[in-house]
């Protein structure tokens, strides 16, 4: 079983969960340390957990109920995002956060606390949970939510997992007019023109992201492309997505400097000479990497990291221009990086990623003690300017480097189910269990 | 629409097609808590309606009643599906008859008790669709699920026979044969190329249960991988380790 970097392939003693009734008396039967796997959408080793069990959730599939009248969704833990669009989009609601792929599950969203393009205006994922069910290993159930049980909640938000099993939980949807959603491109030259399209564009647009070309910095300055989106008022069906598979791609890595540095011309000449303004199907927004079933194969045997940071608001420009420029003169450059700034809510989850700041995500082949020594140069500036890594992505950080950034840590430790140990808990919680 | 053994995998999958068109749906299963947590999904997913009915398809004297309820509780009915069965270990059958007869009680007694109730209440009604999931394993005998293989083999004859008996009175009798199906039943199984998802033969089934005719195979190639099976001369068969 790989996850979604396909770094490693890891062994597991696999249990499916199969309904929520009876998931806990699963549960609690087992006898090696186990982490629950999802979708297995997340890219490092946060759902792995090689020699122990893996208790499948997927199959924890079933809608509880859903009040079109209040948008309030409950469902088992092993639903997908896909799943909760495809019911309530055509009654007039969506995700009221969204990362960038709706193949992950809720449970999943729930313990890495993902965000989306709207983070500065609507926080993470775990901000509209109402309230959540928790399987403790030794029986245990426990129900919490934002205003009971609250430190449950706060810790099994963002939690990796770690806190116990998800069984099922409640969402709080967002209204719609429509399934469209009309976009701006701008482009930008530099650092600078990022930062302040961040400030105009973020004050009237709910989402937000920008696509950096770091192979390519003409002049020591960073260019890209910035985009803008809010849900438009088209109510008209959308058209379904062309499905593509890159499954049958030879078992090569196909990315490399050359083919990065071609992809990334070519996508912001496109980006510079296209349309500014348009209206489109949400899945063209959102998930433009779904419409390419197992693009991670892309990346050869040897799979790929994806190096996900977020600094803080204080000397951000600095870090971001600093990361660009070792990213640069390694040479290893990243096929897609993403730069987006967050918002200053307070996190939902202890363990929450998001803070005030900015957050760069970058996809690199994997190529062993090359890619690690670039991480360590990243993770040291990271590190200098407080911020930190995040875990949904990661598959090195050391457990300095996550005590550092997340002092939490100690206390979030209270909250842990011996029973649960992933490949991450055994490397970020090091000889500290 | 009437699902017997509307937990099981197959059976909750094409009860959600129904459900996302609106249908209403009648559900039997042993488990009352998971019937109910079955029933909230499809209702979630739009179904017209939902009714619920808990039966152990081996108490036969009870499924009268049940079907009645079913017939009843919609003003009649459209589809039935009947999708309850075991796996047995074939090896453990082989060490004790007491499991053997139980797996053709699950399999085979119990089902052809509710397909006769059915018949019977779909000939009255003079209309209907009366779909039954059998398997491959029941073309051919073969050493390693024989047990099972003859407990659905049974209902493969037996459904042969009654869409025979039922043809041009209204009633269209489907045999569904869905190939390796990746479900709870089959969660030990190494699973590789020919396996199909609990939702690919929901999507065949659905199909079928709308305009199919006869012996269904899903995914389809089983059709031809059996056909050829069946070729096989004896002797030759006979000396195979399938």
């Amino acid at each position: 079983m790989s996850s979604w970097g396909r770094l490693s392939s890891a062994l597991h003693e696999t249990t499916w969960l199969q309904d929520r009734t009876s998931a806990a008396d699963r549960i609690s039967q087992t006898i090696l340390p186990g982490i629950a796997i999802g979708n297995a959408r997340s890219y490092g080793d946060v759902c792995l957990n090689n020699g122990g069990t893996a208790w499948r959730t997927r199959r924890l599939d079933k809608f509880i109920s859903f009040d079109p009248a209040s948008g309030l969704l409950e469902c088992e833990a092993g639903v997908t995002l896909k799943e909760i669009t495809d019911l309530v989009l055509p009654q007039g609601w969506f995700l009221p956060v969204t990362p960038g792929t709706q193949y992950v599950t809720v449970g999943g969203a729930i313990a890495n606390d993902v965000h989306g393009k709207n983070h500065h205006s609507r926080g993470s994922f775990g901000d509209h949970v109402t309230g959540l069910t928790l399987l403790r290993t030794d029986g245990e159930t426990i129900a919490c939510g934002p205003s009971s049980n609250a430190e449950w909640f706060r810790a099994t938000v963002g939690g990796m997992g770690l806190t116990g099993i998800v069984a099922d939980a409640g969402l709080q949807l967002r209204r719609v007019n429509g399934p469209w959603v009309d976009s701006q491109v701008d482009i930008f030259e530099s650092l600078e023109q990022f930062f302040e399209l961040s400030r105009t564009q973020g004050a009237s647009w709910e989402y937000t992201v920008a696509w950096i070309d770091c192979m390519a910095m003409p002049g020591g300055r960073a260019r890209g492309v910035f985009f803008s989106g809010r849900h438009s008022d088209r109510t008209a069906p959308v058209p379904v997505p062309k499905a593509r598979s890159a499954a049958w791609l030879p078992p090569v890595c196909v990315v490399t400097t050359r083919t990065s540095s071609l992809f990334n011309a070519l996508y912001f000449r496109r980006h510079r000479q296209g349309v500014q303004r348009a209206t489109q199907p949400y899945w063209a927004f959102f998930y433009p990497l779904d419409a390419i079933s197992e693009w991670n194969r892309m990346y050869g045997p040897s799979g790929f990291y994806q190096y996900q940071c977020v600094v803080p608001e204080q000397g951000q420009l600095e870090t971001v221009r600093a990361l660009l420029e070792v990213i640069k003169a390694s040479g290893a450059g990243s096929f897609l990086s993403v730069l987006k700034t967050f918002g200053a809510r307070p996190p939902a989850g202890l363990m929450s990623f998001p803070m005030a700041g900015t957050t760069l995500a970058l996809d690199f082949p994997n190529k062993g003690e090359e890619s690690t020594r670039l991480f360590a140069r990243l993770n040291a500036l990271v590190a200098e300017a407080g911020g930190r890594l995040y875990p949904a992505k990661d598959a090195v950080m050391s457990a300095v480097m996550f005590c550092n950034g997340y002092p939490q840590a100690e206390q979030f430790r209270r909250y842990r189910d011996p029973g649960i140990e992933s490949d991450m808990s055994r490397r970020l919680f090091a000889g500290r269990q | 629409m009437l699902v017997i053994g509307a937990t099981s995998a197959i059976a909750h999958a094409v009860a959600r097609r129904y459900a996302a068109r609106g249908a209403r749906v009648f559900l039997v299963a042993r488990n009352a808590t998971l019937l109910a947590t079955h029933g909230a999904d499809l209702t979630t997913r739009g179904a017209g309606a939902v009714g619920t009915r808990v039966l152990d398809a081996l108490d036969v004297a009870a499924h009268g009643a049940a079907l009645d309820a079913a017939f009843t509780a919609f003003g009649g009915l459209d589809v039935a599906l009947i999708a309850h069965g075991v796996l047995p270990d074939q090896a453990a059958c082989e060490r004790s008859v007491a499991e053997l007869l139980d797996a053709f009680d699950v399999n085979a007694r119990s089902t052809v008790a509710l397909m006769s109730g059915l018949a019977q209440r779909f000939e009255r009604q003079g209309s209907g669709v009366l779909a039954v999931i059998s398997s491959p394993a029941a073309d051919r005998g073969r050493a390693s699920n024989f047990v099972y293989g003859a407990s659905k083999a049974a209902v493969s004859v037996f459904a042969a026979g009654l869409r025979q008996r039922l043809y041009g009175r209204g009633v269209r009798v489907l045999t569904i044969v869905p190939g390796f199906v990746d479900t709870p039943m089959t969660a030990s199984f190494k699973k590789g190329l020919l396996w199909a998802s609990p939702e690919k033969v929901a999507a065949d089934i659905d199909a079928a249960l709308q305009r199919g005719f006869g012996v269904v195979y899903t995914p389809w190639f089983w059709r031809w991988i059996m056909l050829l099976i069946r070729c096989i001369p004896e002797r030759v068969y006979v000396r195979m380790k399938l």
